[in-house]
């Protein structure tokens, strides 16, 4: 396996914004204990907005990772502007994922994906 | 460092290194040739495969080098079962085999052989009846492994080696972990082909041994010159020889003692961390166990994150989840223990050797549970169960 980037190390071993909300908005989970990573994405929106967001992940460092830098990346977006991000995107913003990690920056991307939808459902009614 | 993964390599020892050293500056010469400096490499071979000889309780005529521990797997296998295989197409073999074991028995079966993969108790353990059952006509081998290297549970091979005997089946054992660890002898055990390689016990990589018990039927797994009495040609590996030599005459020399003192700081470190980190599983046998072998499993976390945690504070660790091996499905090996999947990927194993000391275990031990805690507060299992 190739090596994890400084910035992944650092996202792993210090995550930003880990945790549940309480009163969350939207809540997205995806993944099964099968592939060994769950992650769980809390959101609240205002005016169409992301003003908070926290997760919890179980999985490898990467999928830790992943799921630290994406929720920065989303803080403060509109919701449109945060489904745009790809799993691409957070993989460069770590400096890199090793190959055989690339599907935990999906599984991020898909979290909050689920998050958003979950709020879109949610507000519909 | 604190290097706790001795069954995924060890240090080479400075006694090896320096029996070693001549043969790979001055003593360079080819063994097959007729001057002194070749006789000289002829001769420390010969000496090597007496040393092995003697700590397996068998003949030198026995002993075949090869370039490791899954060559000797390999050749073991595919050459008992393509020779033999006018008598039978049947091999059996169990569930939790390295995969040097198992991979090739799932070649084997799309070259049309038929193997049966015994299943374990959930102490690791085969079940001697089960074997007994899946004994049929047209067995030929039976390679199970002498002592597990994740979880370190220990088969019973003289039981084992004694059915096989019986009903006139070929007995493989791929004795990697096992050797230098707990007493073997091939004889008393009736095994008739045995895998060792040399960094598992303090040697050099890139070197293993086949014990091949006289008289067995096999075919070549190489096909070259003359090495090895035709059987593994290959110009030989002579610096390495005289390292894996050296290094089972230091490993065989005092196994309880050894033993006694490794069983010591590996109890010491499952008792700490069953005292002081809740939802943990031990996995394996408690006592039929490798002396150094410590395998456990935290709930709701992932083991690639716990040993990048210890990583950080200096700790060099194993786990048998997915994440660390680039597959899918977590270790084969806790999977037929019957864990779930989610519980088989927070894996952790620590594996002690005699260079080990009860201060570096009561380090981990003192860090070990905020690191376990760490994980689990950023886990959705976890956090779902509170």
């Amino acid at each position: 396996m190739e090596n994890y980037s400084e910035k992944v190390m650092d996202h792993f071993m210090n995550p930003r914004n880990v945790g549940e909300i309480k009163d969350a908005d939207g809540i997205g989970e995806v993944g099964n204990p099968r592939c060994g990573d769950i992650m769980k994405m809390y959101i609240k929106v205002k005016d169409n907005k992301i003003t908070d967001v926290k997760f919890l992940t179980f999985g490898c460092g990467a999928a830790v990772a992943t799921s630290s830098m994406i929720t920065e990346l989303i803080k403060g977006k509109t919701l449109d502007e945060a489904l745009e991000i790809s799993n691409r995107q957070v993989a460069e913003a770590l400096n890199g994922l090793p190959p055989v990690k690339m599907h935990c920056s999906n599984l991020a991307e898909q979290a909050v994906k689920a998050a958003i939808e979950d709020y879109k459902k949610k507000n519909e009614k | 460092m604190y290097y706790f993964d001795n069954s995924a390599t060890t240090k080479i020892s400075k006694e090896v290194l320096d029996e070693m050293m001549p043969y790979l500056t001055e003593k360079f010469g080819n063994a097959s040739t007729i001057y002194s400096l070749g006789v000289e490499s002829r001769t420390a071979i010969l000496n090597a495969r007496e040393q092995v000889a003697k700590a397996l309780g068998c003949s030198s005529k026995e002993i075949y080098f090869t370039s490791s521990g899954t060559e000797s797997d390999n050749w073991a296998i595919k050459g008992v079962t393509y020779a033999n295989k006018d008598k039978g197409k049947h091999i059996i073999t169990t569930a939790i085999e390295h995969h040097a074991v198992l991979h090739t028995c799932e070649y084997l079966e799309k070259q049309g052989f038929e193997v049966t993969y015994l299943p374990v108790k959930d102490n690791g353990i085969i079940d001697l009846e089960v074997l007994k059952k899946e004994i049929r006509k047209d067995t030929i081998l039976i390679t199970i492994m002498a002592a597990n290297n994740e979880i370190g549970s220990i088969q019973p091979i003289t039981e084992i080696g004694k059915i096989a005997k019986k009903h006139n089946i070929y007995f493989h054992t791929d004795a990697v972990q096992a050797v230098g660890n707990i007493d073997i002898d091939v004889n008393k055990s009736n095994i008739d082909l045995l895998s060792f390689s040399g960094h598992k016990i303090n040697g050099p990589k890139g070197i293993g041994v086949l014990y091949i018990r006289e008289g067995v039927n096999i075919d070549n797994l190489l096909h070259g010159g003359g090495q090895e009495r035709g059987k593994r040609p290959s110009t030989e590996n002579v610096a390495s020889i005289v390292g894996i030599s050296k290094a089972i005459e230091i490993a065989t020399k005092d196994i309880p003692k050894k033993s006694k003192y490794l069983i010591k700081l590996r109890e010491r470190c499952i008792k700490g961390i069953l005292d002081n980190i809740p939802d943990t599983i031990v996995n394996g046998d408690r006592e039929k166990r490798l002396p150094g072998n410590v395998n456990v499993c935290f709930k709701y976390i992932e083991g690639e994150s716990i040993l990048l945690m210890l990583d950080q504070l200096g700790i060099c660790a194993s786990s048998g989840s997915a994440c660390t091996s680039g597959e899918l499905n977590p270790s084969h090996v806790l999977l037929a223990l019957g864990l779930p999947h989610e519980i088989a990927h927070g894996s952790l194993r620590i594996s002690i050797s005699k260079d080990n000391t009860e201060e570096e275990i009561e380090y981990v031990l003192s860090v070990l549970p905020g690191i376990v805690q760490k994980l689990r507060d950023m886990s959705p299992l976890y956090n779902k169960e509170k």
